[in-house]
């Protein structure tokens, strides 16, 4: 799916060299490779397919068969400089929860979701009245996995309730390469098919941490 | 190196170590064993910098021949599946070692053993022994056989036992750790399955307390149906089903207790072979330490906090779904310790309908899971 490379090279962009990285939901261990190739990460996953962990193992990846919403409970705070959610927060049953326990595990937390704001999605309903099935949302509702989706600007409320900081912030639409945005400025909602957040504690102590972890390139918001 | 009797093939070696006088075996049950022996085999060379070491652990009623002929019943080696030409552990690259467990009975000290104290087999004055009493024995073989780390150590069910007990008390000996449809602790079905295959054995008028070898008997009756009732608890329903579903040995009923049905025919006889290989003390004193097994319970009751030393360490625990002994339950409850005290650590459930035996059988899964997994292990350790 070239909207998940594109999200991957973002990923890739946003991560620092030889750090700790945990990829929850890393299917066939794409993500990790990449990461330990490039990067030179540390990494973990945790993947709930046994087939996903199966190619994840015989590729030589530490990955633990389990899922977002139960199994990130046994992580020792801050085993990871990165926990990576991509394109699945909105299938897990608790995000509210699993947000949080990303960032209890982890410095900061990448994840990436479509955006239920898009133009697409919002005509599709207006226009049909059907639930939308677009390029990032390419199933039918009754065989989605998705059951929490959610809006960009339903995703920045969330940070805000969490006290939770945005680090960075990138868009994606059709194919191309993700676009540095202002989550916050409006029009941002109808443009994103999905989006990508660089998230962390927005405490004295994160906060401390996130200035020795600067990201790897000019990747936050010039909003 | 007492008794080290060289086998055919240079890849293959094994013999009988003795334990130094100056160093005898200390027991948890805070007993002695001296001059203890352990028998085992080798496969494969020892690298120049003795970094292609690896330790197979056996289950309850398998030996050192995990890759050679038994020399009771013929048959080849346990675990074809892991251990041989082109296989995950490959005696053309490495040094595998596999021994018997103390209180076995195909060569390593056990109850049928001579004491030598009393010239007469040990029997039920054999100290009771533990998991962690094997693996000391294990640690001190591996170390005379001038293997100071193990880049992984591997075991299946009782053998998983082994292993997580090497990475609780040696971890700075190991690399890494592979833990096959295993538990951390025997559960209440556990053991009670364990006390019926006892009770069968004590049952048998020929076991006399023990002393049967003292009047020339053998319990092969009671033995035999600790075997037959254990064999159903490593197989799964389906695959008791598939087998042998209702079909009958003969055309129509007996109308008596014969083996009418395939099923009881199998079991009668897979309890007949076993009493030619097993000895019946070494059956109650090996099941007495699975029961006994406990990691958490010697780390304050929390399993996380025995595994502390061993964050450098890689894990691979696998588990099958069809496994009613040790089912997947009892190997997260490992990979959830695991990741809190902060090891790495790669789990799958392997679908499978092939019970707990499923681990020796089989499974490609698991074949592409074990390779990829110590394959990284050595590409770490630059062996690959």
């Amino acid at each position: 799916m070239t909207t998940t490379r594109e999200d991957f090279r973002e990923i890739l962009r946003l991560v620092r060299p030889g750090s700790r990285v945990l990829d929850v939901g890393c299917g066939e261990g794409a993500l990790l490779d990449l990461l330990a190739h490039d990067k030179q990460v540390d990494g973990r996953g945790l993947e709930i397919s046994a087939k996903g962990v199966a190619a994840c193992m015989a590729r030589g990846l530490s990955v633990v068969q389990g899922d977002a919403d139960q199994d990130l409970d046994h992580f020792p705070d801050r085993t990871f400089d990165y926990a990576i959610l991509s394109q699945t927060l909105q299938a897990t049953r608790q995000p509210r929860h699993v947000l949080n326990e990303l960032l209890r595990i982890a410095d900061r937390a990448i994840v990436s979701f479509p955006n239920f704001g898009h133009w697409r999605v919002r005509w599709s309903l207006l226009s049909r009245g059907r639930m939308p099935e677009t390029k990032a949302l390419p199933m039918p509702w009754w065989s989605t996995p998705n059951i929490h989706l959610c809006t960009l600007v339903d995703f920045l409320a969330l940070t805000d309730d969490l006290n939770v900081r945005v680090d960075a912030c990138a868009a994606f639409a059709g194919t191309g390469p993700g676009r540095p945005i202002n989550p916050s400025s409006p029009l941002e909602n109808w443009r994103a098919e999905s989006c990508l957040f660089m998230l962390s504690r927005a405490t004295p102590a994160s906060a401390a941490t996130a200035r020795e972890l600067p990201p790897a390139s000019g990747d936050l918001f010039d909003g | 190196m007492a008794d080290l009797d060289m086998a055919s093939s240079a890849l293959n070696d094994g013999g009988t170590w003795r334990f130094p006088a100056s160093e005898p075996l200390r027991l948890d049950s805070g007993g002695v064993i001296e001059g203890l022996e352990v028998a085992y085999q080798t496969y494969g060379q020892l690298n120049a910098d003795r970094s292609n070491a690896v330790l197979i652990c056996h289950a309850l009623t398998m030996d050192q021949y995990v890759a050679s002929a038994h020399p009771t019943t013929g048959k080849p080696g346990w675990w074809p599946r892991l251990v041989g030409p082109g296989k995950p552990l490959d005696p053309a690259r490495h040094f595998i070692i596999c021994s018997n467990v103390i209180g076995g009975c195909m060569g390593s000290t056990g109850p049928a053993s001579i004491n030598p104290a009393t010239g007469k087999p040990w029997a039920l004055s054999f100290p009771v022994i533990t998991i962690a009493d094997m693996v000391r024995a294990q640690a001190m073989l591996v170390r005379a056989l001038g293997v100071e780390t193990l880049f992984a150590v591997v075991g299946g069910s009782m053998g998983g036992m082994q292993v997580q007990q090497w990475a609780v008390d040696y971890p700075e000996r190991l690399a890494s750790a592979v833990i096959i449809a295993s538990a951390s602790r025997h559960s209440a079905q556990n053991i009670a399955f364990h006390e019926v295959g006892r009770q069968a054995i004590m049952a048998d008028p020929d076991w006399r307390g023990g002393a049967y070898a003292d009047h020339g008997t053998r319990p092969e009756k009671g033995l035999a149906v600790a075997r037959m009732a254990a064999h159903i608890t490593y197989l799964s329903e389906p695959a008791l089903q598939r087998k042998f579903g209702r079909e009958l040995q003969r055309d129509g009923l007996s109308w008596g207790f014969d083996a009418d049905f395939q099923v009881e025919s199998y079991l009668r006889h897979q309890g007949a072979s076993f009493v030619d290989r097993f000895d019946a003390n070494s059956y109650l004193y090996i099941t007495r330490a699975m029961d006994y097994f406990d990691i958490a319970a010697g780390h304050g009751g929390v399993l996380a906090n025995a595994f502390t030393r061993a964050r450098h360490m890689r894990f691979c625990v696998l588990s099958f779904t069809s496994d009613w002994l040790y089912p997947t339950p009892e190997s997260r409850h490992i990979v959830r310790a695991l990741t809190a005290s902060g090891c790495r650590v790669a789990f799958v459930e392997i679908e499978s309908d092939k019970g707990h035996d499923a681990f020796l059988l089989d499974e490609p899964v698991m074949d592409a899971a074990l390779s990829g997994f110590l394959g990284s292990v050595e590409r770490d350790r630059g062996l690959a």
